[in-house]
């Protein structure tokens, strides 16, 4: 299993965010999470990225415990993620958001980071070179080649939604968690996400995505995993979620709240 | 006269805007103000006065005063370096979660324990701190300019155009720019976040350490020497657009000139220099709340 929790809990004053979840995505496929709003999705994100520290539980990434790790260490490790509100350096130009992500994958690693950072002050050319470059890469992937010069604030929404994947990519994650990627998207622009969310499980990324788009979940989901108030209420491939009883009632019950 | 007081005042904002980089740098990632960056000059001060004093010996004006001074310069940046490192590490980290008054409030008793602890140590008496050369002034082109100004001006204008090159074109200066936009992306990017809020309260406090020394010949050294310029360089942070490194250097500039302008041509009395200062912060303030370079703060959705 590459990615797994063990009765992950989060507790927020008295609130009980996510409860006891059993969390797992497979290596090369695609995980769907999906439940109703205030299920704890997110949240569940941020204990397995470090940005929030789990009350319980643990997580367990290729076999290791990363939980508790910094979340600049698990992203070191290989876990990469996009926000459900876009979050881009939006002052900075759109190939410079993928530089960042290249940072810290120059070189050889036994070098100090430090030693290296020095270093391309006074040797620009060569590294920055090379970061430059493989930047360009990705953004090519995400075909936003032609935007690299652009301040990221200024591309069209949908884009900035691609380049926030292009830029988590930059830094060559395993695992790739993606926070609803379609939402705001039309029905053009989410068709080509989905293929590129392909061609990312392609490269051999494996992805765990959020999403309320059912449309995308079912068609490109390999496996689903269902929360409801903070807890797992059911997991299986999309035909078993979609004929699934505890699953049809959550989602009902919050069209009633509505 | 134009040029003379313009020389006046460039030699001023050029300490000015050495202090206010520190204000802002920190300001841009942490979002608090480090009220205790005046009190880091003042320390600066004194260890570059007492490293000089002891490096010199009793050699007469010459090249080894020179060298004596540069090396006393280097000790007392590296000194509040680790001292900018160590208040960050204890009095603000474990407050980065609080509220957001008590870091605030933090860096207030840092001051004073540091001017206190100044007091202290060094006594309240202040303390002379001797040109490292023959301070007479030169005559270039009209204009009456001392080596200490010229030091001033040469030392200023290397350390900003190097921090410019740092933050803009550098991997760490990257990260520091990343960790300024948006600290839970720049840690996702593999940033390790708390190296850099480190790092840059290393580069500010060094900075305001070489200012220190620079206005301590001007001064003397005395616990309480970093309040006034501390604050001063403050405004110059925030009208300049506070957060933003080019409007700290161009605040604390504008800022030395109009002061000295202030004095010399609209015959403002020398007790009331202080009140231009202050006068401008509330005008840029009511005109541009966001100082002249600042980017006005969205309300986030």
């Amino acid at each position: 299993m590459l990615l797994e929790t063990e009765k992950l809990t989060r507790i927020y004053g008295g609130v009980v965010a996510i409860n006891d979840v059993d969390f797992h995505a497979s290596e090369g496929l695609i995980t769907g999470l999906i439940g109703p709003n205030g299920a704890g999705k997110t949240t569940l994100f941020n204990n397995m990225t470090g940005l929030d520290v789990p009350t319980r539980g643990k997580v367990f990434f290729e076999g290791n415990d990363i939980t508790g790790k910094s979340a600049h260490e698990i992203s070191r490790m290989g876990i990469a993620r996009t926000f459900q509100n876009i979050r881009l350096f939006k002052e900075m130009s759109v190939i410079e958001n993928v530089m960042i992500g290249r940072h810290f994958k120059v070189g050889n690693k036994d070098k100090g980071r430090f030693r290296q950072a020095l270093k391309s002050y006074f040797f620009m050319s060569r590294e920055e070179r090379w970061i430059y470059d493989s930047a360009m890469e990705y953004l090519e992937f995400l075909e936003l080649g032609k935007f690299a010069n652009d301040d990221a604030k200024s591309l069209p929404y949908g884009h900035q939604r691609e380049l926030e994947i292009a830029r988590a990519l930059a830094t060559e994650p395993k695992l790739l968690f993606l926070d609803e990627p379609a939402a705001g998207m039309n029905p053009q622009e989410t068709e080509h996400l989905m293929e590129t969310i392909r061609r990312i499980r392609d490269k051999g990324i494996s992805i765990v995505l959020i999403e309320h788009d059912m449309k995308l979940v079912m068609n490109i989901c390999d496996e689903i995993t269902v929360l409801s108030f903070g807890q797992k209420i059911a997991e299986g491939t999309p035909e078993e979620i979609q004929n699934n009883e505890t699953v049809i009632e959550a989602y009902l019950g919050r069209e009633e709240e509505d | 006269m134009f040029f003379q007081h313009f020389t006046n005042g460039l030699t001023l904002g050029g300490i000015y805007a050495l202090i206010a980089l520190g204000y802002t740098m920190v300001y841009g990632i942490l979002k608090f103000i480090n009220f205790a960056h005046g009190d880091i000059l003042m320390v600066g001060a004194y260890i570059g006065m007492f490293s000089f004093n002891f490096f010199r010996g009793d050699a007469p004006l010459g090249a080894w005063t020179f060298f004596s001074f540069v090396l006393a310069m280097i000790v007392s940046a590296a000194f509040c370096a680790f001292l900018g490192m160590f208040i960050e590490r204890v009095a603000y980290k474990p407050l980065r979660h609080a509220s957001r008054l008590a870091p605030l409030l933090s860096a207030i008793g840092v001051s004073f324990i540091l001017s206190n602890g100044a007091a202290w140590l060094w006594g309240t008496q202040s303390k002379k701190f001797d040109y490292p050369f023959d301070n007479t002034p030169l005559m270039i082109g009209g204009v009456a300019i001392t080596p200490h100004q010229i030091l001033i001006l040469v030392v200023s204008l290397i350390l900003m155009v190097v921090l410019k090159l740092f933050v803009d074109r550098t991997r760490l200066g990257k990260a520091m720019r990343a960790t300024s936009l948006d600290q839970d992306t720049a840690l996702l990017m593999g940033i390790n976040v708390n190296q850099v809020i480190s790092l840059t309260f290393a580069i500010g406090s060094a900075l305001a350490a070489i200012g220190g020394i620079l206005i301590a010949f001007d001064y003397k050294c005395y616990p309480t020497l970093g309040m006034m310029t501390g604050l001063k360089a403050f405004v110059a942070a925030v009208a300049g657009g506070i957060g933003n490194i080019t409007g700290a250097m161009l605040g604390g500039i504008l800022l030395g000139l109009l002061e000295t302008f202030g004095v010399a041509i609209l015959g403002i009395p020398m007790g009331y220099k202080d009140t231009i200062a202050f006068a401008i912060l509330i005008l840029i303030l009511l005109v541009k709340p966001e100082g002249l370079l600042g980017k006005r703060e969205k309300e986030k959705v």
